[in-house]
This record gives structure tokens, sequence and C-alpha cells, in this order.
């Protein structure tokens, strides 16, 4: 059977988040409470969190998560990070042996900056630095596989339902202002560590659920731009994209949703102007990178999350708000289980971007 | 009210309306039936010279010359179409003298005979319209 | 008379019971196969003369005629066919270089018959096109390369040039001479109807017509006939011609017969004189040549057009669409080696280019490689025959088609590949105004209407059965095909899985 990376793999799937506008760190046994009551949308083909705010001591340093399924993979990769990187930390996962889960690759964690020499040298702007090793290592070190590469936030992922791969990781242990979660329902996968959710690039992280018709278009564009679709996951892809157009083009979360998930031409020719004009731009200019097919996503980014589902929402999704929290997640049990008294709860339409940032920084969209 | 109406642009001259005229008002449940080893004798004709092609059949003027010199009361409007009463007429060809487009003619028995639109035959709509393969004649309302 | 060797191809079988003698087929056969013998009182005909266009045949009120193929044989050769050794009879007979019409019609491999197309089963729902919207509108020209903002931070709206098609398929390049002027009234009226494009050609643009100047692409060939600075701005594109598929890498040949007073003003040359397009364009000799040339029609038309290059699929096409796309061109529009033409050396129709399929797979890919696929869009033709054509064709990567000979047929023409005659017996490719006045624009109109909206059902079925309900989230969507019975080059070439894997 041809794994991860070999074949495109669809999946079904559950998703939920806690967001905290005041930037009050939320203990990460709340995503796990939240995420358990869908355990049927997942099949414990992968589980997996991220959390942002989780690493105040070390918030000016990307931390790289990553997965060696050998010990010469970790050497080779640590001679690879070296050359381009300082390292301030490195240790291995904080893990907790627990029945349900099994045949762990060995994860390891390093605190680190670029090496300003290295970065002088590469004439790239400091996060392209970044996009381009995080790439190197997944495409070219057998064995190595960076699954979070942030900062200030971290990404944990695995094989397994995800209330056990929470517990796991022992998420209980961290505190942060958000928080996002995963349960995977892959429709033709052995499962494989990072092939789970979230996926992640830089601070962006997406988890997903649905199963997207216009995958191969979405990819085959991207890839021009350097994105190598190693994992042939439609979350991989859709998170290219939105590094794509917000870091790359310059976009803003809002736009991207204007792109992603772009209104219908019968729409936009209702609009006002220059709504209309601008509607009608992002379609048009970027008509390759409209995601088609069922698909609720939440997007996390620093300072940020966004909720974005399919322009038919084709797949449930509900936000619940309670005093500055907001909640969104597939079902509305999965709010309720850790907030039954919500100020608010609705589904937003298709199409329509849900943007929570926190407060004190003054826009929203673009963090 | 629907009439036929030609237009000579789109005349290829191929003489198609003339059978199907002849068929349709043959009374037989073929083309061939009605139409082998026959001479036809259709209501409407085409007519042609120098490369110029047009049908030429009854146009049921608003007020007929026809109606207004038929002898035997044979002729009549009904609806604004003209139709003739075989049964009255005696065949004096009065109605072909005075019909300016020669749209009267005399039939196999006889009598006189003219376009009444396939409404007494079993089609109901002219055939000549239906048989034109380049829309050379249409029946419309104009 | 010396003998000339032949055997008619086709016998005229006339049913005695059936035949009324209304000598509809003598009059409507302008090969005068048919005649009325008075001696007999019956139909007699010459099928020495016949070329199968059935047009006695569809207009026959009794149905008393078929056209079939003469069982008259040579002795059995698989290498001498009977259609080698006559064509041998032929031109030891004439001299002359052997020419056919419409596309190549040898029994080359047809790639779109061998890709099936996915449809979604439980994972992904199927989407309902009569209850969804399901959108098959499509944007040529070149994508943006980076976003600008305005002082205010918004974003600044402007593109460059693009087309905007209601279905993505657009009536190709044929010459006002090569059809007949109801031809092109019928495609501009059925353009404008659809919204969509019809392409002039490169026999210029009949005063008539340019009133559908907005739906109108005008076209720019090696002969430059009709070709001024109100031509250039008359349409909503300009297409320079560098090659045809039907005949890559020889120009085109229009008699002087057929140059009549409204076709000689309308190329701009006198009246029966050979409309004669050179082989290259004689101001391009190479690709930077080409970037002249596009850049000159850019500045005769105040950079609002976007300016289309097509090119004949040939062997090395990757590249030359790649240079392309770095010349300027906004749109590359490759014609397939079973495109159509008026006229054209048999040998060249049924032995030059590739065909269209492995073109366009090879094209999309290379500019993806390259990174500059955004700034292209491709247009193909040479052999659309039908909507499940097209829907693979998008999926390999196309952004729309041309269609020309399913346009043709819709209007009539029955493929009997005689153009080069001018007796088109259906008003099409022929300028005898007898002739031309066969083909009624009403109903051509209504025939190509027709045509493209039920392929646009017929689309749009297709999209909704994949989950896919925006046309452009099919295109280059490769893991939407499957190839069946092809080798493993074959499929590394299109960039498709085998059906099954």
């Amino acid at each position: 059977m041809l794994k991860e990376g070999q074949v495109h793999i669809p999946s079904g799937c559950a998703i939920s988040s806690i967001f905290s506008r005041s930037g009050r760190a939320v203990g990460g046994g709340q995503i796990i409470r939240s995420i358990a009551p869908m355990h049927d949308r997942s099949n414990g083909l992968g589980g997996g969190f991220a959390g942002y705010g989780i690493y105040p001591q070390y918030a000016d340093y990307y931390a790289f998560h990553l997965f060696y399924d050998t010990m010469a993979a970790r050497t080779a990769c640590e001679r690879y990070l070296e050359e381009s990187f300082d390292i301030v930390s490195f240790e291995k996962m904080p893990t907790r042996r627990i029945p349900a889960i099994t045949n762990e690759p060995m994860i390891w964690r390093y605190f680190l900056s670029p090496r300003k020499t290295a970065l002088d040298e590469s004439q790239l702007d400091e996060k392209e630095f970044i996009v381009r090793r995080v790439l190197h290592v997944n495409a070219e070190i057998e064995g190595a596989y960076v699954f979070s590469s942030g900062k200030n936030m971290g990404v944990f992922k695995a094989v397994g339902f995800p209330e056990d791969v929470g517990e796991f990781y022992r998420l209980d242990e961290y505190a942060g202002y958000c928080w996002t979660a995963h349960g995977r329902y892959p429709t033709n996968t052995p499962g494989w560590w990072g092939g789970a959710h979230p996926f992640a690039l830089l601070d962006y992280t997406v988890v997903h659920n649905g199963e997207i018709s216009s995958y191969d278009a979405n990819r085959r564009f991207i890839q021009m731009f350097g994105y190598a679709c190693t994992l042939q996951t439609d979350t991989e892809a859709i998170t290219y994209i939105i590094d794509y157009l917000v870091r790359k083009r310059g976009l803003t979360l809002e736009e991207t949703a204007g792109v992603i998930a772009a209104p219908f031409w019968s729409t936009i020719e209702a609009m006002p102007e220059p709504q209309r004009s601008r509607a009608a731009y992002l379609r048009n200019a970027f008509s390759s990178l409209l995601i088609n097919g069922p698909f609720s996503i939440l997007v996390g980014f620093e300072g940020g999350l966004m909720a974005l589902n399919d322009r038919l929402k084709l797949r449930s999704m509900v936000v619940g708000e309670k005093d500055d929290m907001v909640y969104i997640a597939s079902e509305e049990c999965a709010i309720r289980i850790i907030e039954p008294e919500l100020d608010r709860v609705w589904s937003p339409g298709g199409g329509q971007p849900v943007i929570v940032t926190l407060d004190k920084l003054k826009e929203g969209g673009n963090a | 009210m629907k009439k036929v109406y030609v237009n000579e642009k789109w005349c290829l001259g191929c003489h198609l309306c003339e059978y199907y005229c002849a068929f349709a008002n043959s009374g037989k449940s073929s083309m061939i039936k009605a139409l082998k080893d026959r001479h036809i004798v259709p209501r409407i004709r085409i007519e042609e010279r120098n490369g110029i092609s047009f049908a030429v059949s009854c146009r049921h003027c608003n007020d007929p010359l026809c109606v207004k010199s038929c002898i035997s009361g044979a002729l009549s409007i009904v609806d604004g179409a003209v139709f003739i009463d075989s049964g009255k007429c005696v065949g004096c060809c009065s109605c072909i003298m005075a019909c300016p487009y020669g749209a009267l003619s005399h039939s196999e028995n006889g009598v006189i005979q003219k376009c009444e639109l396939c409404q007494k035959n079993e089609f109901g709509v002219p055939l000549c319209v239906q048989g034109c393969p380049n829309k050379a004649i249409v029946y419309e309302e104009r | 008379m010396a003998i000339d060797f032949l055997y008619p191809l086709y016998e005229v079988i006339r049913n005695p019971q059936r035949c009324i003698c209304c000598r509809a087929c003598e009059r409507q056969c302008a090969n005068e196969v048919h005649h009325y013998d008075v001696d007999f009182g019956c139909m007699m005909s010459d099928e020495s003369k016949c070329v199968a266009c059935h047009r006695c045949v569809s207009l026959c009120p009794t149905r008393a005629l078929k056209i079939v193929k003469t069982d008259h044989t040579f002795k059995e050769n698989d290498n001498w066919t009977g259609k080698a050794i006559s064509e041998v009879y032929r031109q030891a007979g004439t001299g002359g270089v052997l020419l056919s019409s419409m596309g190549n019609p040898e029994p080359y491999p047809i790639y779109w018959d061998k890709l099936l197309i996915n449809a979604s089963q439980v994972t992904n729902p199927s989407i309902d096109p009569l209850r969804e919207p399901m959108e098959t509108r499509t944007t040529l020209g070149a994508k943006p390369q980076t976003t600008e903002r305005g002082e205010d931070g918004s974003l600044v709206c402007s593109m460059p040039p693009q087309l905007t098609l209601n279905i993505p398929v657009m009536f190709s390049a044929m010459s006002y001479g090569s059809i007949s002027y109801n031809a092109h009234a019928s495609l501009a009226r059925a353009a404008t109807a659809l919204g969509t494009y019809y392409n002039t050609g490169e026999g210029g643009l009949h005063q008539d017509f340019y009133q559908y100047g907005p739906n109108t692409i005008v076209q720019v060939a090696s002969g430059r006939f009709g070709v001024h600075t109100d031509y250039l701005n008359a349409g909503a594109a300009v297409e320079i011609k560098m090659g045809q598929g039907a005949k890559p890498g020889i120009g085109g040949h229009l008699p002087g017969i057929k140059v009549g007073a409204d076709i000689s003003r309308t190329r701009m040359i006198p009246e029966g004189t050979d409309a004669i397009s050179p082989a290259p364009h004689h101001d391009i000799y190479s690709i930077e040549d080409l970037r002249q040339l596009v850049y000159s029609i850019k500045e005769a038309t105040h950079y609002k057009k976007p300016v289309i290059v097509k090119i004949a699929a040939v062997h090395n096409v990757a590249a030359i669409a790649s240079g392309i796309a770095r010349s300027g061109a906004d749109i590359i529009a490759i014609d397939g080696f079973r495109g159509g033409t008026g006229a054209a050396p048999t040998r060249i129709r049924d032995n030059v280019g590739i065909p269209i399929e492995l073109a366009l797979a090879a094209v999309d890919q290379r500019l993806r490689e390259e990174g500059i696929r955004d700034r292209v869009s491709i247009v193909i033709g040479g052999s659309i025959r039908n909507s499940a054509d097209l829907v693979k064709a998008i999926a390999l990567g196309a952004d729309a088609v041309y269609i020309a000979t399913s346009a043709l047929l819709a209007l009539g023409c029955h493929l009997c590949r005689s153009c080069q005659t001018g007796k088109c017996n259906w008003g099409i490719a022929t300028q005898r105004p007898e002739l031309v006045k066969r083909l009624n624009p009403d109903i051509g109109e209504k025939r190509l209407i027709n045509l493209l909206t039920s392929w646009d059902h017929e689309l749009k079925e297709m999209m909704g059965g994949m989950g896919i309900n925006s046309i452009e989230a099919l295109r280059g969507n490769r893991l939407m095909l499957r190839g069946i019975g092809l080798t493993q080059k074959e499929l590394d070439i299109l960039g498709v899985k085998h059906a099954g894997e």
C-alpha cells in the first residue's frame, strides 16, 4: 500500500478551537475535553493540536518540532539545522506513555534562530529563509519531518484518537490563548504521524475537515512557487495556499478567503462597488487557488484565528461566544461541553470567514 | 393572424415546397403513395429566373380581389384566411384573372384550388413551411 | 480520353420504389451527380462526381437516397491499400500535390478516448447543477504577478486585458474566403448570443461584422490580409497565427476564383488574385521577432487587447510555448494535428504535427515547471468533438478550447473533405452566391447556440459529478483523469495515472 506522500489522501474529520480575545492562557486540557465528544468523527488514524502562546520563555525563537524515523535522520537533520541556525535549546519532546499511542517516532523539539551570516548570505527575508529550510528537511532528509516551525506556538500530533494524542503529549501542562484540535478520518491511508493535522508552516496552522475536489488544480498551481506537496493531503495544499497568498502576495485574511472561497459570479455581480471590483479581481487573479468541494478549516496564526467554510457550506461548522472567549467546532457539542452557557451560537455562511484576533492587536485580519 | 410568408433571399429553388404541398393536399398517407409517378399540381409554386427564386402562394389578402370576383360564392374569408368551397366552384376562372399574384390555379378535377394554409387537411400547419430546408417560407404573425 | 485508372469511391443508391423524381437532389448537387433522364423517366447518377456530402440524402423528401462506400476493390494488400494505389494514380495523372481538407483522418491514437473522468462517491458530495450554482465562466489572459495597494491600503484591482467567456469554448479561426459570409454571420451572431468569441481567421473582417467586435478575435497571419488599425481595434483580442494544426510549417492559398468583390475589399487585395499566405511571417524568423510583433500589436491597440499567439502542435511544442509565454503573449493557442483546414497538402495534413492531448499536457506541465503558467492562458483546438473532450482538455490544463470542425458540423458540414473545390453544397466552404445562400444564418446561429448550450449542460453535469462547481477548479486537475490502455510513457506525458491506480 502506498504511504502518505505517494498518493493523494482525502479525509473527513472533526475540528475544534478555543480562542481568548483578551489573551488569557487557557490550559490544554480544555481543548482535549472539547474534541473528545466528537470521537466518532475520527477513526483513530490521526489526531492533533496547535497551541499559541505556549512558549513564552522562548517567545523570540522559532520552535521546531520534529519526527525522526532513525537516529541517522536525526544526526543528518541536526547537522543541517546547525548550518543555518543558532540552536538555543533542544530536548526530547515530553510525552506520557499510554497504551493507546504506539509506534511513536523519535520526537524532538528545538528552539532556534537563524544564523545572521547564513541569513545574510541567502539574501532572503527571515520567514522565507525558515520556510525553505523546513521544506528542505521534509523533502530531502529521509526520515526527518518538521511538523511545527513557528514562534511561541507548537503543533502536537500523532496517529490515534485526538483525546489520546492530547494525553500523550501532556497538553494539560501547557497553556495558551488559542488552541485548535483535529480528529482525523482518512479514507485511504495506513496513518502516518506526519500526516495528522494540524499542518503547519511558520506560525500558520491549518486543521481541515473535508475533501477538496480542486486538489490537483490547487497543488499543481502552488507547486510553481516552490511548495513541494510532499504529503499529498488537502491540508498541506491549503496551508501552502494561505502562506502564498498572505505572506508572499501580501493579501489580508479576508482577501485570502475571497480567493479560496470566492463568491459566485452572480453574487459578485450583485455587489456594490468597490466590493464588486475587489471580489472580481481576487477571483480572477488567483483563479487556480479557488478551493472547491467540501471543507471547513481553522487557520491559526500568531494573534488570531480564522474559520472558513467552502462556499456551498458542505461541512458543518458552529461558532460560540462567551465573554472574551470564541469557540469554533464541527459540532456544537464540542463547544457546550466546555462552555454550556454561551452568549451567542451561530453557524457561519459558506465562504464567510470568521476572523478573531487578540484585543491588543488593533486591526483584525493580518496579524 | 399567422400567414405564410416567403423570403426570396433564402429560397434555394429546390422546389420541395411544391412537393410537400401536393402531398399535404393529396389525402394520402405517404408522400410516395401520393406523388410516385404523378404529375403534381401544387398550390405553391416556385418562380425562378436568373438565379433568383421564390415561392408564390396565396397571401390571404385583407381585401382579396379573388373573393370579390367569385361569381358563385365559392370563395370566402374565414378568420382572415381565404378558403374555397369546391362544391360551389363552377370553374369560371374569374378569380384566376383577378388575383394579381397568380396564387390560384386549376386543380386536377377542374375546379379552382388555392392555398388554405393546410387548415382543411390533416396537417393543420402549412407543410410547405415544414418542408423548406432554409426557412425561406415561414408561417408567422406579422 | 486518357484512362484515369480511378473507380469512384462511393455509390449513390437510389431506391426506385421511393423516388418521386422531385429532382431536389439534382437541383441541390453542385457536383452535378444527379440528373433526370427524360427518356427513362427517372433519376440517374454519375457517382464519379460524388463527394459524399449528403446534401441530396438530407433533402430527399422520401428518403430514397443513400451513399455507400463502393465495394469495388483492388487485390487485397495491407501495404498497397486501395487508397495508396489510387493516390499514385492521381499524382501520375496530374503531376500535382495532393490536396485535402479538414483534419487528419488517419487512424492515429485519439487520447481523449483513452482518458476517463472521475466522480464523487461518499467522501465528497457530488453537486446537482439543477439545484446548485455551477460556474463555467472563464477568464483568459495574463494574471497579475504582484499585489499592489493604494495609499489607503486598498487593493489596486487592475488586471492585464482579459477575455471573459460564459462557456470555455470559442469558435476557432476560419477566414472569410475559406468559409462563406453566411457561415461567418452565423458564428459571429452565435458567439455574441453565447457570450464567447469567434475568430476572423486571416481574411480580415467584413464591414458588416464590425458590430460583433466585442465577441470577435481578429487574426493577423503571415499574409496580413485585411490588417489595419481599425481592424486590430475592432475585436476583443488579436491573434497572431504562427501555425495551424492541419498544416504546420506551411502557409495558405486562397485561389483567385474565390476572391470576389467582397473578399477583395475585406482582404485588401485585387479582385481575382490568389491570396497567398507565406509559410513563415517574414518579419518573424525567431522568438525575439515574435516579441516585437506582439508589442507592435499591443502598441497599436493601446495595451487594451490581449494578444493570442497560435501555434501548431509540433514535436518541440513545450519549449516553443515557453518562449511565447515570455514574449508578452497573453494567451497561447495550440492547434493539434487533427485540426481542420479548407485546403492542405494531404501528405502534410496526414503526417506532420502531434496529437493535441500530448501537446497540451506537455505545455501545461512545462509552463508550471518554469513557474509561468499564470502569465498566459492556454487555449487548445484540433478536434474537440464533444463535451467530454472539453472536460478532459480542461482537466489536462487548458483554460478553454477552440472548436471549428464541430461548429461547421453544426452548420451542416458532413466532413466530405472537399472544401478545396469551392463547391460546398452546404453553403459553408464556398463563395458561389447560389451555394452561400443555402446557409441561412438564422438557422446557423440557432444550431451553434444549441450545440454549445448542450455542451454546457453536459459540462456542468460532469463537473457536478466530480464535486466541482467552478470551472477553474477543474483546470489542470489531472487527478480527475485516469488513462485506459495507455503505456507508462503516455501516462507520464499526460501526467495521469492508469485507471485502477
